[in-house]
């Protein structure tokens, strides 16, 4: 296939995969732990690398998976101590990702990772990055990881669909009835990091934030349906992938910048023009109302 | 040990070690309100959102003045706060959805925009990526007199309007009752926050400046009750960081300021929240064995 196609396929995977996950971010409150632990898995990347000694994806799942749970349990330790929750965020991953960019700086002749690339990620190069597997043609290794992790969340949120919306909407009624709260939390915490992994390649460790969050928090403001807003969610997420990589063509400039920045395109115009929520449709709501209050 | 000493010699660096000083003064007192108020997470966005008013000032001017580059990121800062505030206020979304909402695809308009100015023939050697993580050490005694006299301007304003600010934090309600322009005064320390931050990101970077905020007012919350005491310790405590941060960095070029800073400041976090007197982890262990060992005792005393 070709070099673009196989560009807007990865980043498309990258919209659904941070799309659903990020509507339960946003239900749960939980939209800055996500910012957190997408800063710090860069040190998890780079220890990763440090131990391994290779780049290999396998290695670095692991090490962001546990230091993007040890910043979660480390938010909640200090949390737990009485400091305020937005300060433990800070705190936690200001601190991991000072560690993160004095890892890299200090060992730059050993790592292969430079700043620039987790900031912005290298969704330009995924296509050259080819792996085979059995009969399959070549395949770029960002296309394998992205969808296997994809797969993985969605069958993880088969299975504990239930769990994750009771706990979502109701976390006392949750565990009245004996569901694990912080389990279902910690698997949470855990998904988010492996899809901020899986998608640190292509879009870098600040702007997966976008990526997690804009389609989510479009989507709740069209409707109050989990089902369907984690279908438009993930939507949304490839609205953005799809038009951030033109837009990016167009101007001749970082892929994944500008599929942040249509992200936040796309949820301007959704605040802006939603039926029920948005600016618009509140204020037509409101001259109905009126309209229909005053009238005989 | 010789080197350090010809380094402290040095005009730049004392020039330098000056603008932290106070930069990490400003921002720990700053940040002390940001943090009773709960909005120390929009200096985080803020800090963010400077990129793309960096980027726009550079490119409207085509060279690095960084008075130029530092109104671009005020206007983008103070866009953001007022994005987020909107967000929150206007529809279901809450406060932490629009802080990352707004700080994420700001910062994504920035790289878009860091990448055309790379592309301009004069922006190549500009060294706006140096904004992403700080280089004090990089700093011209010109940017470095700038940062400073800005620090010691809202060190003033803050100071000026000390009362104020401890009322509208504490109770506005009450604020609003005795006449005060609560309103206003939110806008004022709006701008301050937004300013001190924007100032810092040359030295410490847009993505970690929100620990300069943050860090040193959480520490000293743990040593005091008082706003006034909490104001002052952590303004020490914003200024060791950037000293000792700034020191270290500048043993050797290409090493990035921030993020020594926010090391920094977080092993003082450590230190407070084990052992300050009264809250410290420990102290309280201590606290607890001896209170346990006088008890026996007296008991033993009384059998």
């Amino acid at each position: 296939m070709s070099y673009e196609i196989w560009i807007i396929i990865v980043a498309s995977l990258v919209g659904i995969t941070c799309g659903v996950i990020g509507c339960f971010l946003i239900l749960r409150k939980l939209a800055m732990l996500a910012d957190a632990i997408s800063h710090t898995v860069l040190l998890g990347i780079v220890l990763a690398f440090l131990i391994s000694q290779s780049m290999n994806g396998i290695y670095m799942l692991i090490g962001a998976a546990i230091v993007g749970l040890f910043t979660a349990m480390l938010i909640q330790f200090l949390n737990h101590k009485g400091i305020q929750e937005d300060a433990s965020i800070g705190v936690v991953f200001t601190f991991f990702f000072a560690i993160g960019v004095i890892l890299i700086t200090v060992f730059a002749d050993s790592v292969h990772l430079d700043v620039d690339h987790a900031l912005m990620g290298e969704i330009a190069f995924v296509p050259f990055d080819m792996v085979e597997i059995g009969f399959l043609p070549p395949l770029p290794k960002a296309f394998i990881m992205l969808l296997s992790i994809l797969i993985l969340n969605i069958i993880l949120m088969m299975l504990f669909y239930k769990e994750l919306k009771i706990t979502s909407f109701d976390p006392a009624l949750a565990a009245a009835i004996g569901i694990p709260v912080m389990f279902i939390h910690y698997l949470l915490m855990g998904m988010v990091s492996v899809s901020t992994v899986a998608s640190f390649d292509s879009v870098g460790a600040i702007l997966v934030v976008a990526m997690l969050i804009a389609p989510g928090a479009s989507a709740y403001l069209l409707t109050n349906k989990l089902s369907h807003m984690l279908c438009l969610s993930a939507f949304f997420g490839v609205l953005a992938a799809i038009s951030g990589y033109y837009v990016a063509t167009w101007i001749d400039s970082s892929i994944s910048g500008s599929m942040a920045m249509m992200s936040g395109v796309l949820f301007a115009l959704v605040f802006i023009f939603s039926p029920t929520k948005g600016l618009l449709g509140k204020k037509m709501n409101h001259k109905r109302f009126r309209s229909e209050s005053t009238a005989p | 040990m010789e080197q350090i000493g010809q380094m402290l010699l040095a005009a730049n660096t004392q020039w330098v070690l000056i603008g932290t000083l106070l930069l990490g003064l400003a921002s720990g007192i700053l940040g002390s309100f940001a943090l009773l108020r709960k909005q120390s997470l929009i200096g985080d966005a803020v800090a963010h959102a400077a990129l793309p008013g960096i980027c726009i000032g550079f490119m409207l001017t085509g060279e690095r003045s960084l008075i130029i580059l530092l109104i671009g990121a005020t206007v983008t800062g103070l866009l953001a706060a007022y994005c987020i505030q909107y967000i929150a206020s206007a529809s279901i979304l809450k406060e932490d959805t629009a802080i990352c909402l707004i700080l994420s695809t700001f910062f994504g308009v920035g790289i878009v925009l860091l990448t055309k100015v790379q592309q301009m023939p004069s922006g190549n050697k500009s060294g706006l990526d140096s904004f992403i993580f700080g280089q004090a050490a990089g700093m011209v005694s010109s940017d470095v007199k700038l940062m400073a006299g800005a620090a010691a301007l809202l060190l003033m304003v803050t100071i000026i309007f000390f009362k104020e600010f401890k009322l509208i934090t504490f109770d506005a309600e009450f604020a609003k009752g005795l006449g005060l322009p609560v309103s206003a005064l939110n806008f004022l320390f709006m701008t301050l926050l937004v300013a001190v931050v924007v100032i810092g990101i040359q030295a410490v970077g847009v993505i970690l400046m929100a620990a300069l905020l943050i860090t040193p007012a959480i520490s000293a919350r743990y040593w005091t009750n008082s706003l006034s005491k909490m104001v002052i310790i952590s303004g020490i405590f914003g200024a060791i960081s950037g000293v000792i941060g700034t020191l270290i960095s500048s043993l050797d070029r290409g090493i990035p300021t921030g993020p020594f800073i926010v090391v920094t400041a977080t092993i003082i976090f450590f230190i407070s929240i084990l052992f300050a007197p009264a809250r410290g982890i420990i102290t309280l262990k201590i606290k607890r064995r001896m209170t346990n060992q006088k008890l026996l005792r007296e008991q033993g005393q009384v059998k």
